[in-house]
């Protein structure tokens, strides 16, 4: 399994052709207190960088980008209960949803963990 | 193209970088930047809803118009009763145009001094310039930029500030006077933005530092940021200018009838008397009213208001309310549907969720008002 990253502060577990996304630490840290996610539906078909998910915090919404292009398998329910686990565990059970891959060429834009530390420490 | 874009600096509070070693996070505010958090709005709120919060609102702009007949001078662009208010008593007011509309909220407070007068940070050089204008030569107008401006905000308020400035414990809500804190003189009113009882502190800007510190050193109080603040201020029904409240806007729509004291409404003889006592013989077309969100997904300001498929509405302000657990929202409905109860649509993504008027404030607020036990 890879794990890769957006300059949007996604990221997205790959395994085989299925994945998973989440925001990034960096993320919820800079968006504050998570009260309300909003995931995409089962079927619901995501265009590389388009509109995927919704995450408000106290202050402000915010989009979620897919990071890649696919169709969605899986939303995280337990988002609707507990918006906060956003910010408690970002990049485990905090993720938003599952996808199978379109195009597994579209990965290769992105960047791995040491490019996207090297990314976030040039904010 | 040329490159000659007007560059805005940003500017600094008195107490930045004491900020910062709090480690807050700053954000760019009203041409200032302000720290919006420190350990996170939620908790910031929560701590002020049940301890003390200190708040930096040095942006906002604090003047002194002094001069023979200041008072009645200030009553032809404010609605407030200000000629008889007495020395040490505040009062809610605002600012008005020559067509009615809302230029700003302020404090007015008589002082020894002259008329004190807090304005908001975003407008306040609009302020200047409009009151400047509108009053006689021999009225002076001091923006007292020497001044830093602290809140100390919570039910603990008063515990912690009495024992640093011995004193402020006299004052009831409303209600204000000058203290020594050592040889220093604050100007120090029992008042505030939270629906909690607190104070606000005008201090000189050599010792807000120290001041500051001295405060976040008592138990019971925790430096807040303008999250905090934002979501404290929403809970409690208070409008934000340039939000809820703006130019276009009068009082009655604001649903600010308070303001406009008694002697007022019979003698009229402020900007734009004419829409606002005609508004209030015969009622707003609109009216600005608290709304109760069903479900947790927050509506924002912007959202359209629905009934069926009419909009009769928009929201300008809302979000979550940590002391509540829910979402709520403000905003201005068509006067048919502002009523207490009223089950209406707001329409958010392109989705409709369910809230319903709700009466201000969401939750009970804690003054400390005079005639009434502790």
């Amino acid at each position: 399994m890879s794990r890769y990253f957006t300059e949007d502060h996604e990221w997205i577990d790959v395994d085989g052709n299925n994945a998973t996304v989440g925001i990034t630490a960096y993320a919820q840290e800079q968006l504050g207190d998570i009260v309300f996610a909003e995931v995409p539906a089962v079927g619901a078909a995501l265009k590389k960088g388009g509109d995927a998910a919704v995450v408000e915090s106290v202050k402000a919404a915010s989009d979620v980008y897919a990071p890649v292009s696919g169709t969605v398998t899986e939303g995280n329910d337990a988002l609707g209960d507990d918006p906060a686990l956003v910010n408690s565990d970002p990049e485990g059970a905090g993720w938003f949803f599952k996808l199978t891959l379109a195009d597994a060429a579209e990965l290769e834009g992105l960047m791995d963990e040491a490019a996207y530390k090297a990314f976030v420490a040039g904010l | 193209m040329s490159d000659e874009a007007e560059i805005t600096e940003i500017e600094t509070l008195p107490l930045d970088a004491w900020h910062r070693t709090k480690s807050a996070r700053m954000v760019e505010f009203a041409g200032y930047h302000m720290p919006i958090q420190y350990e996170g709005i939620i908790a910031e709120h929560l701590w002020t809803r049940e301890n003390a919060g200190l708040f930096d609102v040095s942006h906002m702009g604090q003047l002194m118009l002094s001069g023979e007949g200041a008072a009645t001078a200030l009553e032809a662009i404010v609605p407030g009763e200000i000629a008889a208010l007495g020395e040490g008593r505040m009062r809610y007011s605002l600012l008005l145009g020559e067509d009615g509309g809302i230029l700003d909220d302020l404090m007015v407070t008589t002082t020894p001094m002259g008329i004190y007068i807090v304005v908001n940070g975003a407008v306040k050089w609009e302020d200047i310039g409009y009151i400047r204008e509108s009053l006689a030569d021999d009225i002076t107008l001091n923006h007292m930029e020497d001044r830093a401006l602290l809140a100390l905000q919570g039910p603990k308020a008063v515990n912690a500030l009495k024992r640093v400035v011995p004193g402020v414990d006299a004052l009831y809500f409303m209600e204000a006077a000058s203290f020594l804190w050592g040889h220093t003189p604050l100007w120090i009113s029992r008042s505030g933005y939270t629906g909690e009882d607190g104070f606000e502190i005008s201090v000189p800007v050599d010792v807000v530092e120290a001041l500051a510190t001295a405060l976040c050193a008592q138990d019971e109080v925790k430096p807040i940021g303008l999250g905090a603040r934002d979501s404290l201020r929403l809970e409690a029904g208070l409008p934000l200018y340039g939000h809820d409240l703006d130019a276009s806007l009068d009082p009655v729509e604001g649903d600010l009838t308070f303001a406009i004291n008694k002697r007022r409404r019979e003698q009229g003889g402020f900007a734009g008397a004419e829409r606002i006592l005609g508004a209030l013989a015969r009622g707003a077309a609109k009216k600005r009213v608290g709304l109760k969100i069903e479900g947790k997904m927050p509506a924002r300001e912007g959202a359209p208001i629905f009934d069926g498929s009419t909009q009769i509405g928009v929201l300008t302000s809302g979000g979550f309310a940590p002391s509540l657990g829910v979402p709520i929202a403000m905003g201005y409905v068509t006067r048919d549907f502002a009523a207490p109860g009223k089950i209406l649509e707001i329409e958010v993504r392109g989705k409709r969720i369910a809230a319903c008027v709700s009466p201000m404030p969401f939750i009970p607020n804690r003054y400390h008002r005079k005639g009434k036990s502790a």
